[in-house]
C-alpha cells in the first residue's frame, strides 16, 4: 500500500518542486529525475504486487500494471527529450508544462490503480485537465482553437461518463442491492443488474471515455490538439491520455462481461471501433500534415482497441500487447516528429521532405516508428495485430476481422503517402535549412523506445507475458 | 419534505429555460449560480440529516454558487466587447427546444424501470431535461461563455440524478469532483481570454483555421 502511495506522490512532490524552481532553465531537469524514480517504483510495486487497500478502493491490479508500466516508460522517454527541448524553447515559461507532466503522471498513476470507479473517473477528469495548459503551449491563434475544442470536447465527454457511472450505481438500487462504484461489488452484482440501465450506462460510458481515447465520432478534437501541441505533449496524449480513456473502458467492460446477454455489446464496440478505422483510414488518404496524421493513426489504433475488446477472447491479449505496443511506438512518432518539424520549420509533407538528409537519425527514426506502429515483423504491434485477427476467425467475427485488415491497409497506404516523401524525399531547395541537429537528448528517447518496440516484438520476458495473460483473463471478466 | 423538493426542481426547469431564451450573457451567468444554490439545498431536504450531507451542501453551495459565477463575472467583465451574437437556433428557437427536451423528458421517465421509492418524484425528469437542456444551450450558442454556461447546466443535470445516489459517492470522490469542476471553469476561463484577446471576439464559430481543407 505504501508503495502505491508513493507512487502517486511522488510525482506530485515533483510537481512541488518545479514550481518552486526559480530558473527556466534547471527547472525541466526535475522531469527526469521523476521519471527515473517512477519507473522503479512501478518495477518493484510489479515485482511485489503490494496488497489492495482496507477500503479495496486502490489495487494494483495485472491490467492496471500494464498501464503503469506502458505510461511510466513513455514518460522517462519525453522527459529526458523534454530537457533538451524545453532549452531550445527558453523564450517561454516552462514551469506550468513542467507541474503539468508530472501532476498528469500522477493523475495517470491513480487511474491505473483504482478499483472504484468514482476515483479512476476523477484520475481520468483530472489528466484531461493538466493536459489543456499543455496543448495551448506554443500560445497562438491556432493553439487556442485547438485547446478550446479539445477542452469542450473532453470535458462534456468526462460529464457523459459520469452520467454513465451513476446509471451503473441505479442498476443496482434498481436491483435491491446496496448501491457502490467499487468494480468487485459492480462485477459481483453484474447477473443480477436489468440491462436497461446498464446498455444506458455502456453507452453512456463508451461515449465519454470514447471522447478521451478519440473514437469517431468523438474524435474531431484529436487533429487539432495533436496538430499545434509540441511534439512530447502529442506523445504524452496518444499514449497516455488515450491510454487512460481505454482503461476506463476496460474496466466497464469486465462489468459488462459477466452480465447475461454480452452479444449487444461486442456488436456496439466492433461497431463504433469499424467506424472510427474507416474514418481514420479515410482522413489519413489525404493528409499532408504529419502532425495531424498522427492523429488520425491514433484515431485508428483506438479503432482498433474497440473492435478488439468486441472480439474478446484471445485477442484481450492482443488489446494488452498492443497497448505498449502502441503507446511506446506512439512516443517514437511524436518525439520524431518535433525533431523533424524543427529541423526544417515546417509540418507539412511539401515543405518537410528528406528528413534522412538533414537530419538522419530522426529521419530513421520516423521510418522505423512507421514500420513499428503499423504492424510490421518483428515489433510488438505485428504481434497484437496478428492476435487480433487469429481470434476474429477463430471466435466467428471473420467479416470483422476482414475489414478491420482491408481497412489497416488502407491506412497503412495513407500514412504511407506522407511518411515516405518525408524520410526518402529531395529536401526543397528554397527552404533555409535551419539550425536543428540531431542529439543524443533528442534522438536517444525515441531510438530507447523503439528497441524497446522491437525486443519486445523479438522476445518477451515469461514474467511479463505471464502477467500479460492474467490482464486478459481479468478484462474478459475473470476475478 | 419531498414536496418541497419537488418544487424547488420545478425552479430549476424554469431557470433551464432562462439560460435558454436570454440574450445577456450576465443574467445567465447570475441564473446558473442560482440554479447551483437551489441544487445546494436540495440535498438536505431529500435526505434524512446526516453530518456528511451538510459538508456536501457547503461545497456545493461554495462551488457552485459563489466561486464559479465569480469566475465567470471576471471574465464577462475583461472580454466585454458588447456583441450581440443569436444562437443558432435564435432565442425563441432555444426557448421552445428547451420546452421540447423538458416535455420529452417527462414522457421517457413513465417507460424507464425505476426504483419504487423514485416513482413520482420530479428528480429523474428533472435531471434528464436540466442534461437536455445544458446540451441545447452548449451547442447553440456562440459566445464561448455562453457554451461554458451550457457546460454548466449539464453538470447540473448529472448532479440532480447524482442526489438519488449518495450512498454510492464517497465524500472525497463528490469532493474531488467539484475541484476538478472548478479547474475546469478556471481553465475555460483562461482560454476564454485569450481568444478574446486574439480573436477580438469570443465568437467560437470564428474559429476555422484548423478545419480539414482539401
Amino acid at each position: 500500500m505504501l508503495l502505491v502511495a508513493l507512487l502517486a506522490i511522488l510525482p506530485l512532490a515533483g510537481a512541488v518542486a518545479a514550481w518552486l524552481v526559480p530558473s527556466n532553465h534547471q527547472r525541466p531537469l526535475v522531469l527526469p529525475v521523476v521519471a527515473l524514480l517512477h519507473i522503479g517504483h512501478v518495477i518493484a510495486a510489479i515485482v511485489f504486487s503490494p496488497p489492495p487497500s482496507p477500503s479495496e478502493w486502490i489495487e494494483l491490479d495485472a491490467i492496471g500494471k500494464i498501464f503503469l508500466l506502458e505510461m511510466s516508460l513513455l514518460f522517462g522517454a519525453c522527459s529526458v527529450y523534454a530537457v533538451s527541448y524545453l532549452r531550445y524553447r527558453s523564450e517561454r515559461d516552462n514551469r506550468v508544462l513542467c507541474v503539468g507532466m508530472l501532476v498528469c503522471l500522477s493523475a495517470m498513476t491513480l487511474a491505473s490503480v483504482a478499483h472504484h470507479l468514482g476515483i479512476l473517473w476523477l484520475a481520468i477528469e483530472t489528466t484531461t485537465l493538466t493536459m489543456a495548459p499543455l496543448v495551448y503551449f506554443n500560445r497562438n491563434a491556432r493553439s487556442i482553437e485547438a485547446t478550446w475544442k479539445y477542452m469542450m470536447v473532453c470535458s462534456v465527454g468526462i460529464a457523459m461518463a459520469l452520467l454513465g457511472l451513476f446509471f451503473l450505481a441505479y442498476s443496482m438500487l434498481v436491483a435491491g442491492i446496496e448501491p457502490s462504484l467499487l468494480l468487485e461489488s459492480l462485477q459481483g452484482a453484474a447477473p443480477k443488474l436489468p440491462s436497461a440501465w446498464l446498455n444506458a450506462a455502456f453507452i453512456l460510458l463508451l461515449i465519454g471515455y470514447g471522447a478521451k481515447m478519440g473514437l469517431a465520432p468523438m474524435h474531431t478534437w484529436k487533429p487539432d490538439a495533436y496538430g499545434e501541441a509540441p511534439g512530447l505533449v502529442g506523445a504524452m496524449l496518444a499514449g497516455g491520455l488515450a491510454s487512460c480513456g481505454l482503461l476506463g473502458l476496460i474496466r466497464v467492460y469486465q462489468i459488462c462481461m459477466i452480465t447475461g446477454d454480452v452479444r449487444v455489446y461486442r456488436v456496439i464496440l466492433t461497431g463504433v471501433g469499424l467506424f472510427s478505422i474507416a474514418v481514420a483510414a479515410v482522413f489519413l488518404l489525404r493528409q499532408t500534415d504529419f502532425k495531424r496524421m498522427l492523429a488520425y493513426s491514433s484515431v485508428e489504433h483506438m479503432g482498433l482497441f474497440a473492435v478488439a475488446l468486441g472480439i474478446g477472447g484471445p485477442a484481450l491479449r492482443g488489446v494488452m500487447l498492443h497497448l505498449i505496443g502502441n503507446g511506446l511506438a506512439k512516443g517514437v512518432l511524436f518525439l520524431v516528429a518535433g525533431n523533424i518539424h524543427r529541423a526544417f520549420g515546417s509540418k507539412n509533407r511539401e515543405a518537410a521532405r528528406g528528413a534522412l538528409r538533414r537530419a538522419p537519425w530522426s529521419g530513421a527514426l520516423f521510418l522505423g516508428g512507421f514500420l513499428a506502429l503499423t504492424g510490421s515483423p518483428p515489433f510488438l504491434p505485428f504481434f497484437s495485430e496478428y492476435l487480433v485477427f487469429s481470434a476474429s476467425f477463430s471466435l466467428g467475427w471473420g467479416r470483422v476481422g476482414a475489414m478491420t485488415a482491408l481497412l489497416l491497409m488502407v491506412a497503412f497506404l495513407g500514412m504511407a503517402l506522407t511518411i515516405l516523401p518525408v524520410v526518402f524525399g529531395e529536401p526543397p531547395r528554397d527552404r533555409q535549412r535551419t539550425k536543428y541537429r540531431d542529439t543524443l537528448v533528442l534522438a536517444g528517447p525515441p531510438t530507447f523506445l523503439l528497441i524497446l518496440v522491437a525486443l519486445l516484438g523479438i522476445w518477451l520476458p515469461p514474467p511479463l507475458s505471464r502477467l500479460i495473460d492474467e490482464a486478459a483473463r481479468l478484462a474478459g471478466g475473470g476475478m | 419534505m419531498t414536496s418541497l423538493a419537488d418544487q424547488m426542481l420545478v425552479v430549476v426547469l424554469l431557470i433551464n429555460i432562462l439560460v435558454l431564451g436570454t440574450h445577456r450573457t450576465r443574467v445567465a451567468i447570475r441564473a446558473i449560480a442560482a440554479q447551483g444554490i437551489v441544487l445546494a439545498a436540495l440535498p438536505l431536504m431529500t435526505h434524512q440529516f446526516q453530518f456528511h450531507l451538510l459538508v456536501m451542501a457547503l461545497f456545493v453551495l461554495l462551488a457552485k454558487g459563489v466561486c464559479i459565477p465569480w469566475l465567470l463575472l471576471n471574465a464577462l467583465k475583461k472580454v466585454e466587447v458588447n456583441e450581440t451574437l443569436k444562437p443558432f437556433l435564435g432565442y425563441s428557437g432555444n426557448i421552445l427546444a428547451g420546452a421540447v427536451v423538458t416535455g420529452l423528458a417527462f414522457a421517457v421517465v413513465s417507460y424507464l424501470p425505476l426504483a419504487p421509492a423514485h416513482r413520482g418524484l420530479l428528480a429523474v425528469p428533472a435531471a434528464l431535461a436540466t442534461i437536455m437542456a445544458g446540451f441545447i444551450d452548449l451547442t447553440s450558442r456562440r459566445k464561448a461563455i455562453n457554451q461554458v454556461i451550457g457546460y454548466l447546466m449539464l453538470e447540473n443535470g448529472i448532479f440532480i440524478f447524482g442526489l438519488l445516489l449518495t450512498e454510492a459517492m464517497p465524500l472525497m470522490v463528490e469532493a474531488g469532483a467539484l475541484l476538478d469542476l472548478i479547474a475546469g471553469i478556471f481553465v475555460m476561463v483562461i482560454i476564454i481570454n485569450q481568444i478574446s484577446r486574439e480573436f477580438s471576439s469570443i465568437d467560437t464559430s470564428r474559429m476555422t483555421a484548423l478545419r480539414e481543407v482539401e
